[in-house]
């Protein structure tokens, strides 16, 4: 009874496509066929040297032979590549597994006695009913190379002794070395007192950033929002400014403004006959500074977000109120503030999160400076991701760059979840229909 | 008067004058950087704000030196936004069409897979996408940019655009679906032009991302002449700030002027594009 389904399932784990011809679907099974034929071709050049390197990264080091260097293996290329081969063949292993499944049903339906569909249906069918599968394969492609297999990739060398000076391809080889980087990041003297002291840091610059912009903002918010205040619509835009220009601009135009010897702010300081302050080199008055600056960037965004929310709490709270006779600030602490609280507490988090991976501003402003002499590569003003760039980009210590990277990550990570789960974007979207 | 009045007296004006205060803050940067821009010699530092005579020195000196390429990076910075922003935005309609309007098996997981990418800090992949990009012998193309910046595009995007699709009442879909509509014709004809506050949000900031990109883009591109803005920019300032500030005052201007202008008349949609992916708890 089962002749068919079980035939077609036979033939196409022999090789993809012959169970589609048996079903006398022939264009679909010669298309699958060649694909198969050009996937064996190319796994059969690469596969070897891909199991080969990830395993060994290489062996070979560049070497001086009769007075000449020749290169040797490059672990990292060879590591890329390899990656690569692999996610080629994850694709394929699907692709050959919905093969047989394919062969396999359409079997069990000419068992049955249906008719078995054309090319021209089957495509009809996918774009009906397969429709969503289809339509994000060409995003998925893009997402798979350019941001999955980074990430992979990155979270491979951290197991991995790919740093300077010693281990720097092509001259030299890299070798897989375990969770040593994360024991050395964490306990080994050196990197542990820059880490956690990092990490400190990150933690108090996103707490008071997140808090300053976010209170600013209601504040802002707040004021323009007061009965009797005119050119409300004005004030609103002159005060949205700073979120229009572009960061990168108007972060380096601050890092000028306040330039200790040359900048406007200490020249005004000055004129009323105050010292100027070293704003960007002393290690306390930088972070006064870049949480000052970040409140002028930030503050337009939180004020935007709570004049939204201020519009839609309804009035007759506000006259139910002061029918029972409550103060102005009664009623903010009543019914302004936990109705702003509870509807912006999801994007709260989400900058929070930002805050910690808030590259910019402090980029841009110190670049991580003034210079700490007890930290390895790391500033007084320096945040875990601008503490990552410079290892990665500065210093080449890849590996522990991958190691802070991952727990930025896993830091990040948690958090958005947390607060993603909890909207009703995810909760209950079949309900808003 | 009564106590009432005064006390209404007080409040507005102690109001007007901090609303003052903020509205001088928010727009000295913009116009110290101006008014630096237009100042005759190099140095940052000046006397006063105003300076005592104005020229447009700086400016043609970003079109005419043979160091500073400045036009042309303006160009190359236009051709790459605007290639990205057309694919980054139809890559990112495609997904967040699919995630709010079908239902199919592994989307909660694929929708939290994108969040999660999307949390990765950028740069730590810049080492892999610089070695894939040398492997395919792509490096110092402006088409490598546009396909990376393309290709990320649906990892910010999705959320806020998913979020904007799902307010769509799907008896609309379901009314051309029984007049005989294919997948394809509802989302031209009924998606599409109902999601276009969305779709300027999203091409906005795809829009943005290749003039403030200066870390990526100048590990990719090589040759000075391929340069985008940024990364001439940066450039720039790393060099010599000190001594040629009114040079990358005039640049700043440039670059943030018409940006700004966007940003200034999107305000509207930009609120709505934050608050529709994640807001009402």
């Amino acid at each position: 009874m089962n002749k068919h389904r079980n035939n077609a399932t036979i033939l196409s784990i022999l090789a993809m496509g012959l169970g589609q011809l048996y079903n006398r679907q022939f264009i679909k099974g010669i298309i699958f066929l060649l694909f198969e034929a050009v996937s064996g071709y190319y796994f059969i050049n690469n596969l070897g040297r891909t199991f080969w390197g990830i395993f060994t990264l290489g062996e070979v080091p560049r070497r001086l032979i009769k007075g000449k260097w020749v290169d040797g293996d490059d672990s990292i290329v060879i590591l890329v590549t390899s990656l690569i081969t692999l996610i080629f063949l994850a694709i394929f292993i699907i692709a050959y597994v919905m093969n047989v499944k394919d062969a396999r049903n359409v079997g069990a339906d000419r068992d049955q006695g249906k008719k078995v569909k054309n090319f021209r249906e089957s495509v009809r069918y996918v774009l009906d009913y397969k429709f969503a599968q289809a339509f994000l394969t060409i995003p998925a492609i893009g997402i798979l190379f350019f941001t999955v297999m980074p990430i992979i990739f990155m979270v491979m060398l951290a197991f991995t002794n790919y740093s300077a000076p010693k281990h720097i391809p092509p001259a030299m080889l890299v070798d897989w070395v375990g969770f040593d980087t994360f024991k050395n990041l964490v306990a080994l003297k050196t990197w542990s007192h820059t880490f956690y002291g990092v990490l400190t840091w990150t933690i108090i610059w996103a707490v008071l950033s997140t808090v300053t912009t976010y209170f600013g903002g209601m504040l802002v918010a707040l004021l323009i929002n007061q009965k009797g205040i005119k050119f409300k619509g004005l004030w609103r835009t002159i005060l949205i400014l700073p979120y229009a220009i572009p960061q990168m601009i108007s972060l380096l135009v601050m890092r000028n403004m306040f330039n200790g010897q040359f900048g406007p702010i200490n020249q005004y300081l000055e004129y009323f006959g105050l010292d100027g302050l070293p704003w960007l080199t002393d290690p306390f008055w930088a972070k006064v500074t870049v949480i000052v600056v970040n409140m002028w960037v930030g503050i337009p965004v939180s004020m935007l977000l709570i004049m939204g929310v201020l519009t839609t709490i309804p009035k007759d709270l506000y006259e139910a109120a002061e029918v029972d006779g409550a103060t102005g600030f009664q009623k903010f602490r009543i019914i302004t503030l936990p109705m702003i609280l509870f509807t912006t507490a999801p994007i709260l988090i989400t900058q929070f999160a930002g805050n910690i991976n808030n590259f910019n501003a402090i980029f841009l402003l110190t670049n991580g400076n003034p210079v700490n002499g007890d930290y390895q590569y790391a500033g007084s003003t320096d945040l875990l991701v601008t503490w990552l760039y410079k290892l990665t980009l500065d210093q080449r210590k890849y590996n522990m760059a991958s190691a802070v990277g991952i727990i930025i990550f896993l830091i990040i990570a948690s958090l958005s979840i947390y607060s993603y789960r909890r909207t009703k974007s995810f909760k209950e979207e079949d309900m808003i229909q | 008067m009564s106590a009432r009045k005064i006390g209404n007296a007080v409040r507005l004006t102690s109001s007007y004058i901090v609303l003052v205060i903020l509205a001088i803050c928010a727009l000295y940067p913009a116009l110290w950087v101006i008014l630096g821009s237009l100042r005759p010699g190099r140095a940052l530092y000046s006397k006063s704000l105003f300076p005592e005579a104005l020229t447009f020195e700086h400016y043609r000196e970003l079109f005419t030196s043979h160091t500073i390429l400045f036009g042309q990076w303006y160009m190359n910075t236009l051709k790459v936004s605007i290639f990205s922003t057309i694919l980054g935005v139809f890559l990112t309609l495609l997904t967040s069409y699919a995630f709010s309007r079908f239902r199919f098996r592994g989307r909660k997981n694929g929708l939290s897979v994108l969040l999660v990418l999307g949390m990765f800090p950028g740069f730590m992949s810049m080492v892999a996408i610089f070695l894939l990009l040398l492997s395919m012998n792509m490096l110092d193309s402006h088409w490598a940019l546009v396909i990376v910046y393309a290709a990320g595009a649906p990892i910010g995007g999705t959320f806020i655009a998913k979020g904007f699709l799902d307010t769509i009442p799907r008896s609309l879909d379901e009314a051309a679906r029984i007049d005989g509509a294919s997948n394809f014709t509802v989302f031209w004809k009924i998606i599409l032009p109902l999601s276009k506050p969305m779709l300027t949000y999203i091409g906005l900031t795809q829009f943005v991302g290749p003039w403030v990109d200066f870390i990526f883009a100048r590990l990719v591109l090589r040759s000075k002449e391929n340069w985008t803005v940024a990364v001439g920019m940066w450039d720039l300032v790393n060099t010599n700030t000190n001594s040629n500030f009114t040079l990358f005052a005039a640049g700043a201007v440039l670059i943030a002027v018409p940006i700004t202008i966007l940003f200034m008349f999107l305000q509207r949609l930009l609120v709505d594009g934050l608050t529709s992916g994640a807001s009402k708890g």
